[in-house]
């Protein structure tokens, strides 16, 4: 039996889990893992310039690699820190763990310097948490975490360490456990056969049916099984924002993205089938609009693995409780051999209406003359990473923009902030791509909003050379903000401005990098050239956009899913 | 419509708090909650009442049970069951007339005087929250109430029907 301190036993315990890197930031409670950290060189750590990114980068290189992702930080402040990156993770089903440094055992309680309750603040956003109580415990509750994180619906673990556990000084018996599972804690996998069948007997009748593919696909790993089913049965697919590039939005047979600013054909097939075979999606009210009004006449078929996200909001007709690859699999041996030329027959009809939806070409834009337009941007990205870079994105009208002009064409290639919105959120998650995936093009859709909520990461970008390609378009304002001011408020722009923007190619200079500026649209194509022929420097693009564009297609609020404006003055 | 939501978990530290957080920060209504060990100590059990529509009670049993220290959820109001909650009343008894009258009420609700003192008397009384609510109404008007305190009720299944670790 080895013998080691506890510091040394949760390095030793993420060796064993298989931990490659660590994004962190020591102080006085973690000091000790850090020296821990200091004496090998197997598992890696990332300096950030704040917890916050921390947890964002760890989550960038979960979303891309599908592994857990782990963060190390000190007690009170750099746990808190934490926070917004743990509900971000915590919303989005993302695995990590989130290893926090406690004030000793025996100060639990005495408002000591540093404490927080680390578990008591993270509970409502975690999927479990650990406060561990004796160095012992270390191997056990470090394994059970990375199990918990990474299996049935992942999201974020925190395991939080007394000082006085992970002393160097003391040594114990270190013993990492075979086996971590739970009587308490059983994902179930499979779908009830029953329900297979009543599902494929709804799905082969049905005459409108579509396919409604979530994020639980994609870490299902389910996109071929996906594209195997669609093709089988001819069935339209459209991908909400987590789920994007589960199916390649490239494929004939997509319709893009549904929901708030879904395109006109993806709303308008959910509002008018039969049939809704929901793969990993949870009928966020960003999709549905009003409920009461979503999708009259369908008969909705609810894969997913938490049963909780069944019937939550729309009620399932046919609930099945499974990840989705299983239930692909499933469900495909059910079908079994059909005529496809029949099926394709049966549902030409379908497909002549969803035509016609889609010669309406919802997101055409008109093409800026002196000033360049958001969509632009994103389409000229498209050209220059040939459509195969990871996307991260921030939070606002940039999101949305690059969400629709960006055609993903594989998983895990889009990497944004779906459930809680987190502004700041696209460097630090891009920076966790780049980590996972040395060789990718990696780049950041943000704006002159959200990447100031943590830019101090361009730091760290340089410390480990991390050529990010940052896609800023920059309108001088809150754009989404801005937008809602527009359509409802009648454009009182209440705080939705920034009147002292900062010359972001100076900051980017200053940070050791390329800044590159872009007023005009004739300077795009150039530019864009010029920023990927950085191969290896952060290079940020500061991009002045039109201030008053607005993303389009939007529903209407309170309306139905089809409900929607289709540009400043046409709606449906 | 009340419901009574019986929760097999891990005798674990930190349980209860994710249990009482979940009904806060979801919104769902906590009327009592009722929690102790099990004769396995490694288990607790909770009995939970709360109200809603079936919809919301839907959801309640499913977050309840996505809990990872949580074992077992039913909701025993779906079948017959057997519900008990336990009462602590003590009642202000100045004169022989209220001490007679009070003594009277005790035996008709099958309760019991567990103490006695110069002015006081603190009654134990068992059973369904409907039954205990009657009985505290009814002291109420042959006595004044000082203080009382309810556990929350507690509840099982009748018949084969067991909550347990299979």
């Amino acid at each position: 039996m080895k013998m080691m301190s506890g510091a040394a036993m949760v390095v030793e315990a993420l060796k064993d889990v298989g931990v490659e890197l660590v994004f962190g930031y020591p102080g006085g409670a973690v000091l000790d893992i850090y020296d821990a950290l200091f004496a090998q060189d197997q598992v890696k750590h990332v300096l950030v310039r704040h917890e916050q990114a921390a947890a964002h980068m760890a989550d960038g290189y979960a979303r891309s690699t599908g592994k857990t992702g782990t963060v190390l930080v000190t007690s009170g402040p750099g746990a808190t820190n934490t926070i917004t990156g743990i509900a971000t993770a915590y919303m989005d089903s993302i695995p990590m763990v989130i290893l926090s440094g406690q004030v000793p055992s025996m100060h639990i309680g005495e408002d000591a310097f540093q404490e927080t309750d680390m578990v008591g603040c993270s509970r409502p956003i975690v999927k479990h948490s650990f406060l561990v109580k004796k160095a012992t415990d270390i191997p056990q509750a470090i394994a059970k975490a990375y199990y918990i994180a990474n299996t049935g619906r992942p999201g974020p673990v925190v395991v939080d360490l007394p000082k006085d556990l992970v002393n160097i000084a003391d040594e114990h018996p270190y013993v990492f456990p075979d086996d971590v599972t739970m009587r308490s804690y059983q994902p179930t996998l499979k779908g009830h056969n029953k329900q297979i069948k009543k599902a494929v007997e709804v799905l082969l009748s049905a005459k409108r049916p579509v396919m409604y593919v979530g994020g639980g696909a994609i870490t299902a790993e389910a996109d071929s099984r996906l594209i195997g089913l669609a093709e089988k049965l001819n069935l339209p697919v459209t991908c909400t924002l987590m789920g994007l590039g589960a199916f390649p939005g490239t494929h004939c047979q997509s319709l893009g993205m549904l929901g708030m600013h879904g395109t006109l054909e993806a709303n308008k097939t959910m509002h008018n089938s039969d049939c809704i075979l929901a793969l990993g999606a949870r009928f966020d009210d960003r999709v549905t609009n009003n409920v009461a009004k979503f999708c009259p006449n369908a008969t909705i078929i609810h894969v997913d693995i938490d049963p909780t996200s069944i019937s939550k909001t729309v009620n399932a007709h046919i609930p099945v409780v499974g990840s989705v690859d299983k239930v692909l699999d499933q469900l495909e041996s059910h079908i079994g051999d059909i005529d496809e030329q029949q099926q394709k027959h049966k549902l030409s009809e379908w497909w002549e209406q969803i035509e016609q939806w889609r010669a309406k070409k919802c997101l055409n834009y008109a093409k800026g003359v002196d000033q360049i337009k958001p969509q632009e941007v994103i389409e000229s990205l498209y050209k220059h990473t040939d459509g195969k870079a990871f996307v991260s994105s921030d939070v606002g009208q940039h999101q949305m923009f690059a969400a629709l002009y960006y055609p993903f064409a594989k998983p895990r290639q889009w990497i944004n902030s779906g459930g809680l919105g987190t502004m700041g959120f696209g460097l630090p998650a891009a920076m966790g791509v780049q980590f996972a995936n040395p060789n990718a093009i990696s780049a950041v859709v943000t704006g002159d909003g959200s990447i100031q909520m943590n830019i101090q990461e361009l730091s760290t970008c340089l410390q480990y050379n991390l050529p990010i390609k940052v896609i800023s378009l920059n309108n001088r304002a809150l754009g989404m903000v801005r937008q809602w001011q527009d359509m409802i408020y009648k454009g009182r722009h209440s705080h939705s401005y920034m009147e002292s923007m900062p010359d972001f190619v100076k900051l980017a200079e200053a940070y050791g990098h390329v800044g590159i500026r872009v007023n005009h649209p004739d300077e795009l194509d150039d530019a864009m050239r010029e920023c990927f022929s950085h191969t290896d420097r952060l290079v940020f693009m500061d991009i002045a956009v039109d201030q008053n564009e607005h993303v389009y297609p939007m529903q209407i609020k309170y309306g139905a899913m089809d409900d929607m404006r289709l540009s400043k003055t046409e709606r449906t | 419509m009340k419901r009574i939501i019986s929760v097999l978990m891990e005798n674990a530290p930190g349980s209860l708090s994710r249990i009482v957080g979940l009904f806060s920060q979801r919104g769902y209504n906590v009327d009592s909650l009722c929690v102790a060990p099990t004769d396995d100590s490694s288990l607790s059990r909770l009995t939970i009442i709360t109200h809603g529509d079936d919809k919301a009670i839907e959801q309640i049993t499913k977050q309840v049970n996505k809990l990872i220290d949580v074992l077992r959820v039913v909701d025993l109001t779906e079948n017959a069951h057997i519900e008990r909650e336990l009462m602590l009343i003590k009642v202000l008894t100045p004169t022989d007339a209220i001490r007679a009258e009070v003594k009277r009420n005790v035996d008709i609700f099958r309760a019991r005087i567990v103490d006695v003192n110069a002015s006081n008397y603190t009654i134990e009384i068992t059973g369904t929250t409907e039954k205990l609510d009657a009985f505290a109404d009814t002291m109420k008007q042959s006595a004044e109430i000082i203080e009382s305190s309810r556990t929350g009720v507690c509840g099982l299944a009748r018949g084969e029907r067991a909550l347990r670790v299979s």
